[in-house]
This record gives structure tokens, sequence and C-alpha cells, in this order.
């Protein structure tokens, strides 16, 4: 299952590489609970998944993943403060409608954050926009009238809203189809992970 | 693919060493029916035990050969290839102490004195249904159960289990049920306990030796609770402002369907359960309360548990709400317990834990399919 896991979702990869094995995990938005199966394999870790939709729930629980049926939107009350090591929100940021409230929540009930978003600042999103398009690709696969996502961003926005709201930036890895990023990650990651934490 | 486990039949199983119940009475000795479905395997490590709510009892499955119409009151839930696989799992049902079922209870002769106990049957909690419960699994021969799943009071059952006893269950599926009931839902139990107490033919529990049965209160306690389990769109979707006769006709006789739907339902109730029960087994929802005596606290209380759990609430379950649910994930999350959380979408209201919904069943079947596994 790893394989293609991985292949279809290089940011699993990414986020395992920062999690200690043992780890207390939080996964926000956890979808069908594949990244909290990969984690729970490779690092044998501790944890909780969060969705909404009554598919994902039920193919979390046949996948033996603990998950709890709530919106994210509406807080994590169910979570304590620093109740978990890591809380993950990937590939959901940009369907928030409640993304300010939401970071806060994260680093509230985790002592760090693990984001992942597409890029809308990837070269490719600025040509199709240059040409008169709404982006569509494969980290953004939706056509303007049926996306979820509400609020994308650039890497260099989502740095700023990190900086406007004491959130330090421990780590990030830029991808463009698996492959890392390093030069103009901006212009030419399709999407990223940020590593983060509360500021002291 | 799912069918009914068929022809079932009830049994009794008899316990001569004395309960002590947590109000500190002694019962000498006592009865207990109960039901099982599919077989026990060789290590004894499929057994599921199902806890009934306020009017339920052994007959969770099937039908019995002389009453073919009886059927139990889980089937859709229990039986091969249905949630609650009795081709995997080796399936109990009990009729709790102080039922009206066949189980000992106020309606029984106390061997003491020759007459029913009526009023002098302890009242009976959640703490000392399990441990009778336990006795049971003693006699049965199993150590430990692969899963315990109840609805309402019978989640309150499920998770005393795994607080009380918890190397002797492995899971935990706790439905439409709470840690402790609030003033609102303790205040409804009130009202159906006064109807009964009030009613002339209650005789102080001792109707039985009168050759009289409180109907009227009966009745009155299980038309209120029925509203109750009801969500107001379930009731309106039914019933509406439907009148029975097409018009007003200005006296206090059936004039709305609900009107009519509810005495039925209360009189069909009142003609075979005992009051007595009725009175002890609200009581029993009442005083549930684990984390009562450690200041209130449902972290501590659930330190306890081993158990992995499944906690289900149902949207339109105003007496036992998701919100109550959170209260159970919360504890459990508070101590790092597996548990996943499933909020049923559903116009059903208390009553949805009983009826068969594509998504709950989906819920309670991938998850005992895993339990199932673990049993292999």
């Amino acid at each position: 299952m790893n394989a293609s896991i991985i292949q279809s979702r290089p940011d699993f990869a990414a986020i395992a590489a920062w999690i200690p094995e043992g780890s207390a995990v939080l996964d926000l938005g956890c979808g069908d609970g594949s990244l909290l199966r990969y984690l729970r394999e490779t690092r044998k870790v501790v944890g909780y998944g969060v969705e909404i939709s009554d598919a994902n729930v039920a193919t979390c629980i046949s996948n033996g993943v603990n998950v709890i049926q709530n919106d994210l939107e509406s807080g994590l009350a169910d979570f304590e403060d620093d109740a978990f090591d890591f809380v993950i929100l990937s590939q959901t940021l940009q369907a928030t409608k409640h993304t300010e409230a939401l970071m806060k929540e994260i680093l509230r009930v985790g002592r760090e954050g693990i984001v992942s978003f597409p890029n809308f600042g990837y070269w490719k999103n600025r040509m199709q926009v240059m040409l008169g398009k709404m982006p569509v690709s494969h980290d953004m696969p939706y056509q303007w009238y049926d996306t979820p996502n509400v609020h994308l961003c650039t890497l260099h926005d989502f740095e700023d809203l990190c900086a406007t709201h004491e959130v330090s930036i421990l780590a990030r890895h830029v991808m463009t189809e698996g492959n890392d990023v390093n030069v103009l990650p901006n212009l030419l990651g399709s999407m990223a992970v940020y590593r983060v934490k509360r500021a002291a | 693919m799912s069918s009914s486990v068929g022809i079932v039949t009830a049994q009794r199983a008899t316990f001569e060493q004395p309960l002590t119940f947590k109000s500190g009475a002694v019962l000498p000795r006592y009865e207990l029916m109960y039901e099982t479905y599919g077989t026990l395997n060789a290590d004894k490590s499929n057994a599921i035990l199902i806890c009934h709510a306020l009017s339920g009892h052994h007959h969770v499955a099937g039908y019995y050969a002389d009453d073919t119409k009886n059927i139990g009151w889980w089937d859709n839930m229990v039986g091969p290839g249905k949630p609650i696989d009795t081709l995997k799992f080796f399936v109990i049902g009990l009729n709790n102490l102080g039922g009206c079922h066949g189980s000992t209870g106020p309606s029984s002769i106390d061997p003491a004195t020759g007459k029913p106990y009526g009023s002098s049957f302890p009242v009976v909690t959640v703490e000392d249904w399990v441990n009778a419960q336990a006795r049971l699994a003693d006699q049965l021969g199993i150590q430990r159960f692969a899963a315990i799943v109840g609805g309402s009071l019978g989640g309150m059952q499920a998770m005393q289990w795994a607080l009380a006893y918890p190397d002797r269950v492995a899971h935990v599926l706790a439905i439409a049920t709470a840690p402790h009931l609030t003033a609102q839902n303790i205040a409804f139990n009130d009202v159906a306990r006064s109807a009964i107490l009030t009613d002339p033919e209650f005789h102080g529990g001792d109707f039985y030796q009168h050759g009289v049965v409180p109907t009227r209160g009966l009745r009155l306690a299980r038309m209120l609770g029925h509203i109750t389990y009801l969500s107001d769109d379930a009731m309106a979707d039914k019933f509406g402002r439907e009148l029975r006769h097409g018009k007003l006709n200005f006296s206090y006789d059936i004039e709305f369907q609900i009107e009519s739907y509810l005495r039925y339902q209360g009189d069909k109730f009142a003609a075979y359960f005992d009051a007595n029960t009725y009175l002890l087994m609200t009581k029993a929802l009442d005083y549930f309360d684990p984390a009562r005596e450690l200041d209130g606290d449902l972290n501590r209380a659930f330190a306890a548990a081993k158990a992995k759990f499944l906690v289900v609430s149902f949207t339109t379950d105003w007496r036992f709400s998701p919100a109550r649910s959170h209260e159970i994930v919360h504890a459990l999350l508070h101590n790092r317990r597996d548990v996943s959380y499933a909020e049923v979408t559903s116009d059903h209201g208390h009553d949805s834990f009983l009826m068969e919904d594509t998504q709950y069943i989906a819920v309670m079947k991938n998850y005992l399919d895993r339990v199932g596994e673990e049993c292999k």
C-alpha cells in the first residue's frame, strides 16, 4: 500500500519525515484515513482524524483509523490544549472558510502544526491566469464553479499569515510532481508542506 | 445476503451466589433470561454482549418456533451477514435484573415470602446490572468479550463494562447514549415515575396482590417517553396536524392523529410491561454517573477503560444528543484511548438507534468487521 500512496500523495512522505515514532497525531480533514494509516504503519503514531463526510468516516473505520466525525470549521472543542505532538492539515487549508481561526486552533491543540497546500503561485497556475483562465491542475483539479477551494494562496501569502499571527515556520518542503524544489519555490513549486509552531 | 438467525430459544441462568447491590441490598439468588446466536469459537474470543435499553429484553434477534411473529428487537442489526454478524460472532442478549421478561424482577416471587417482590425489590443500578452480566459471562465461560454493544441505557452498561471490567472487553460500541443524564432528562423520568406512583392501582408497588395493574400510570409514562424518543420533525412528518375525522369535534376525545398514535403506543406498552420495572429502569438511568465519585471528572473515570470505543449519535436525538456523545469522546481522547465517533444524520430522534439507516449500518458493519478480524 505504501508505495502507491506515496506516488499519489507525495506530501505524505514529507510529513512522515518530520514525525518521530510514537508521536500523538491529529489529522484534520483526514479523508479516508490514508495518511493516518500510513503514519501508523511507518511511524507507529497514536493518531486520530477529524472528518465530516459520511462516506469517509465509514472508510476510516474500515481502515481501522480512529476518526471523529465533526466539522473542523466549528472548532476543535473535543481536543484539549497541547493534546497532540502534531496537528496535520493536509491539502485542506485552501478549502477552509475560517482559515485564521483554524490556524489558531491547530496550534492550541498541537505543539506543532504541519500544513500542506497547493501553491497558487506555481508558474503553471500563473500561466493559466495570464492566458485568461482560472488554473486547473493535478493539485487543484477543479473548475472555478465546483471548487471547494475558497482560500487559495501562494507560499508568500501563507508565510505572511504566519508572520502576522506569531506562527514560527520550523521547516518547509516544496515539491512539484513529487520532486523537491529548492530554487524559486514560489514559482517552481506546485505544492508545499510547512512545519509550524507558536512563536515563543 | 443478510437474513434472520431463524428460530431461537430463550434460556434461563440461575445464580445461587448472593448479589450485593450498590444500594447495599442483597439478592440471595436470582435468574437471568438470555438468548444466544451464532457459535462460540474454540478460544471463546468471539462473544458479543448486547445490553438492552429501557424497555428491551433478551429476545434480540430471530423468532420463536411457537411465535414466529415475535421478532427480536434488534433483528435489523443482529443476524447472518448483518453488522453484528452471527456467522462470525457468538452473540448474547439478556434481560437485566429487575426486568419483566423472565429475569428476576419485581413481579417474580420472592422465595422468602412466597409473594411477588413488588416494592421490596432493590433499586438496581447500571453497575449492578453489569456485575450480574459478568456472572452470566462467567457461567458461559467467557473471560473477555470481543465487543459489548448497547444503545441508550444499554450504552451506559457497555461503558460501565469498560470502567468496571477493563480486561474483560476489547471493544465498546456506545450508541445514542450519555455519560450521565441531564437535569431535563431526569425531569422527564420523574414525570413518568410520578404517573405510575400516583396511579391509585399502584398500591405502593404491591399491586400484584390486589389483582390490579397501574395501567393508567404506565400508559402515561410511555406516552411521555415516546414523545421524547421522536424528533419534532419526525412527528410533524408522520402526523402533522392531521385530524382523525377530518374536522374539529370540540371535545376531549382523540382528534389529532398524534393523540391516537400516542394512546395506542401507551396501551400497547401498558398491556405487557411491568410498572415496577419501568420505575427501576428510569432510576438506573438517573443514577448512572461514573464521574460522580470523582468530583464530576469524567476524564478520571475513563482512565480505567482499556477498550477501544465506537461512539455513535444521531443528529435529531435530543434526549441523548450528539453533544452528550462528545463528552464521552472527549474523556476517551483525554486518556488517549482508541475511539471513533460517528454522528449519523437521521430524522428519527432517539429511536434512530433501532432503525435501519444506511450510514449507521455501514459504520457498525465496518467497525465490527474489524473486530471480527481480531477474533480469528
